[in-house]
């Protein structure tokens, strides 16, 4: 059994080393934040996650996308079918048909849509940016190494530029951006999102609000995921306990050196 | 050689069936209680059959997915991100097909050691050792194409990056320098264009569909070779009476099923609370022709070629570059001639003390490579050393072991005695 250890131990370590490789990531060190989704048995802070669903409404959609998220996945965040409703149909879309003159027809937003874009297409979007194109934010969380931490130290990581160093006109210095000159301002500050559950107005609330919505979008799948992780985790470590007994009953005969063979002329 | 009863059903179907077509003859003889098989098999030899689990658990979520992906440029990332989101349990088949193909390789990488090993590649195997190396390639190229179909930044300019490579055998036929050398007509087949696009794509999807049925097969031949000879074993030596063999069914179907739960309970781990991991993350960015990414690097199965490729940096008759293309290329290719390099009669490295030491420094070596694949040339990893220094050390220990070391020391290597057999070895440890 040393020897059956051991070969765990190696390919143990093995698949650690095959999956640490790709997450070398780079030198800037991120701040590191609890999240409540992380871990085998996470699950998504609720209350926050709506909060930041409310700062992204309110903030980050005036520029940036959400191509990926539907308003029907609110739900996953608590709310009721009649609330998601109302908010889509606080928005007004562009029907997928045309109407029956064949014009753009546009109704009231439905659980189906996505929030809709802000420009409607990349060079609308540089132009009243500076040039800068704001990123669609769906996968925001998990096209960036480390994400969760990564967008919260980014949120937060508006600070004087050190002394020397030369921030281009239209930029603005953060400590976590890669090249630290970013197009967009800060996009969040105390007091600038009204909250009515009485959480804190701080900088540091909103950036952690907005990082367990965005990744909500970008994993919608996490709950479910740990959910059906422990059942299936807990079958096979029931199932490696009886292949292991069987295994050891069936192999006794062998380990005692019996001859087990009985074919042919040797 | 490794015949043992023949297959005798007494159930009337089986018994007509089986007289028109031996397929139940075929299972019992290969998988079943008619193979004969060392008694000392260690946990090592699990690898094979967990590297065909991993074969069919590719195939089986890589045809589920493949009824919700679109392979076009424009749809592509879209459909992955659908998959992952609105199709029911998409994003179980997805993340296990995409952590599969790493634990795929890792099985198969550590099967492929087990047999460097303890001389699996030696006479009379050395065909069922070429026809494994042949699984490896056609692996590498299958995962290579799958890892574009996502279309994001990484599947993009990792294709760029590594069929430009191919470019290099303008070196041998440069044409009128306007596109029509040798190497750009490689590369126009490989991409169907001129640059990654939409034909690429397309047909990376063909072949990355096809070809997981041609491993099938191939692995079915490389079953086929193994039951010629039967099992090598951890101490080397052929079995030779009764007392050295046990029928594989039921020993090693219980063992094997074992070690199917192990792995499946490693692999699953990985799934439900890590399937990034080994992802990179610009690859959830859809692919963009006209932003390059700081820093490209392949899957972290190829890095260690990849360190090859790059450890060339001096044009000496023909270009650095082809040189990388040659040198990573024959990384692989000399494997085959393994069994010829290595002409020491003794297989099992436990009865050669020094082959088992430098068999230690090739693991080292490759970990190497591939820590150093995963950094940019430039990059200082400790005083003043460069990667690609460290890296192109390393290449060179590589070729030094198969070309130098390994034919010099089946020469001069004094090896250790040999057991009488395998059961005088092992059942005497016992008592």
């Amino acid at each position: 059994m040393l020897k059956a250890k051991t070969i765990l131990v190696a390919l143990t370590a093995v698949t650690t080393v095959a999956f640490g490789v790709g997450a070398a990531g780079d030198s800037i060190e991120m701040k590191k934040k609890e999240w409540q989704f992380d871990g085998p048995f996470g699950t998504f802070d609720r209350p926050a996650a709506q909060r930041g669903f409310q700062i992204f409404r309110e903030v980050c959609s005036s520029c940036h996308s959400l191509k990926y998220f539907k308003f029907r996945n609110l739900s996953g965040l608590g709310y009721e079918d009649d609330m998601i409703k109302a908010f889509a149909a606080e928005y007004e879309v562009v029907d997928a048909d045309p109407d029956e003159y064949g014009d753009e027809k546009i109704r009231k937003g439905e659980p189906k849509d996505a929030i809709p874009a802000p420009f409607a297409n990349e060079n609308a979007a540089r132009a009243s940016n500076g040039g800068a194109f704001p990123p669609d934010l769906s996968l925001i969380t998990k096209a960036r190494a480390d994400g969760p931490n990564y967008l919260f130290s980014l949120m937060t990581g508006y600070v004087e530029a050190p002394v020397g160093t030369d921030v281009p006109e239209g930029m603005h210095y953060n400590k976590y951006f890669i090249g630290h000159n970013i197009a967009m301002a800060s996009p969040l500050s105390d007091g600038i999102v009204t909250y009515e559950d009485g959480t804190p107005e701080t900088l540091d609330q909103y950036a952690y609000d907005i990082t367990n919505f965005l990744h909500y979008v970008a994993e919608p799948k996490l709950e479910e995921r740990h959910a059906l992780g422990l059942p299936v985790m807990m079958f096979l470590f029931f199932m490696i306990g009886v292949t292991y007994l069987v295994n050891r009953k069936i192999w006794k005969p062998v380990k005692e050196g019996k001859t087990l063979w009985h074919h042919g002329d040797d | 050689m490794a015949h043992g009863p023949t297959f005798e059903p007494k159930n009337s179907v089986l018994k007509w069936t089986e007289e028109r077509l031996p397929i139940f003859g075929l299972i019992h003889g290969s998988l079943g209680p008619g193979y004969p098989a060392p008694r000392n098999l260690n946990y090592w030899w699990n690898f094979g059959s967990l590297a065909g689990l991993c074969l069919v658990i590719q195939i089986i979520t890589g045809i589920i997915l493949a009824m919700h992906y679109t392979p076009h440029i424009d749809m592509a990332f879209d459909s992955v991100e659908r998959i992952t989101r609105d199709v029911n349990y998409g994003w179980l088949m997805r993340y296990m097909h995409t952590n599969g193909a790493s634990m795929f390789f890792i099985a198969v990488y550590i099967h492929i050691f087990r047999g460097m090993y303890y001389g699996s590649y030696k006479a009379p195997r050395e065909m069922l050792w070429m026809l494994g190396l042949v699984i490896m390639l056609l692996m590498m190229a299958t995962a290579f194409m799958g890892y574009v179909l996502p279309w994001g930044q990484m599947s993009f300019w990792g294709a760029t990056v590594i069929t430009n490579f191919f470019s290099a055998f303008n070196d041998l036929y440069a044409g009128s320098g306007n596109g029509d050398g040798l190497g750009d007509m490689v590369v126009s087949l490989l991409l169907g264009g001129f640059s990654v696009d939409n034909p690429t794509l397309n047909r990376f999807y063909s072949l990355h569909y096809l070809l997981p049925f041609v491993i099938t097969g191939v692995v079915i031949l490389h079953i086929w070779a193994l039951h010629i000879p039967g099992s090598n074993n951890p101490l080397g030596i052929d079995m030779k009476g009764k007392q050295d063999k046990i029928p594989f069914h039921p020993y090693y179907t219980a063992k094997d099923g074992f070690g199917v739960f192990v792995f499946l309970a490693i692999f699953a781990m990985v799934i439900f609370y890590a399937p990034d991991s080994m992802g990179h993350p610009d690859n959830y960015i859809p692919a963009d022709p006209m932003v390059t990414p700081a820093h490209i690097v392949p899957e972290w199965y190829f890095l260690p070629f990849y360190t090859i490729l790059k450890s060339f940096t001096i044009d000496f008759i023909i270009t650095a570059k082809f040189w990388g293309v040659i040198a990573m290329f024959a990384s692989i290719i000399l494997l085959f001639f393994l069994p010829w390099l290595d002409s020491s009669k003794v297989r099992s490295a436990q009865f050669r003390p020094v082959f088992r030491f430098f068999f230690w420094v090739l693991l080292v070596d490759l970990v190497v490579l591939t820590w150093i694949g995963a950094k940019s040339a430039d990059e200082i990893i400790f005083m003043d050393i460069q990667a690609v220094t460290i890296g192109q050390v390393a290449t060179f220990w590589y070729f030094f072991h198969f070309f130098f070391l390994l034919p010099v020391l089946s020469r001069v290597e004094k090896t250790l005695p040999l057991p009488e057999s395998i059961a005088s070895a092992v059942i005497k440890d016992k008592a």
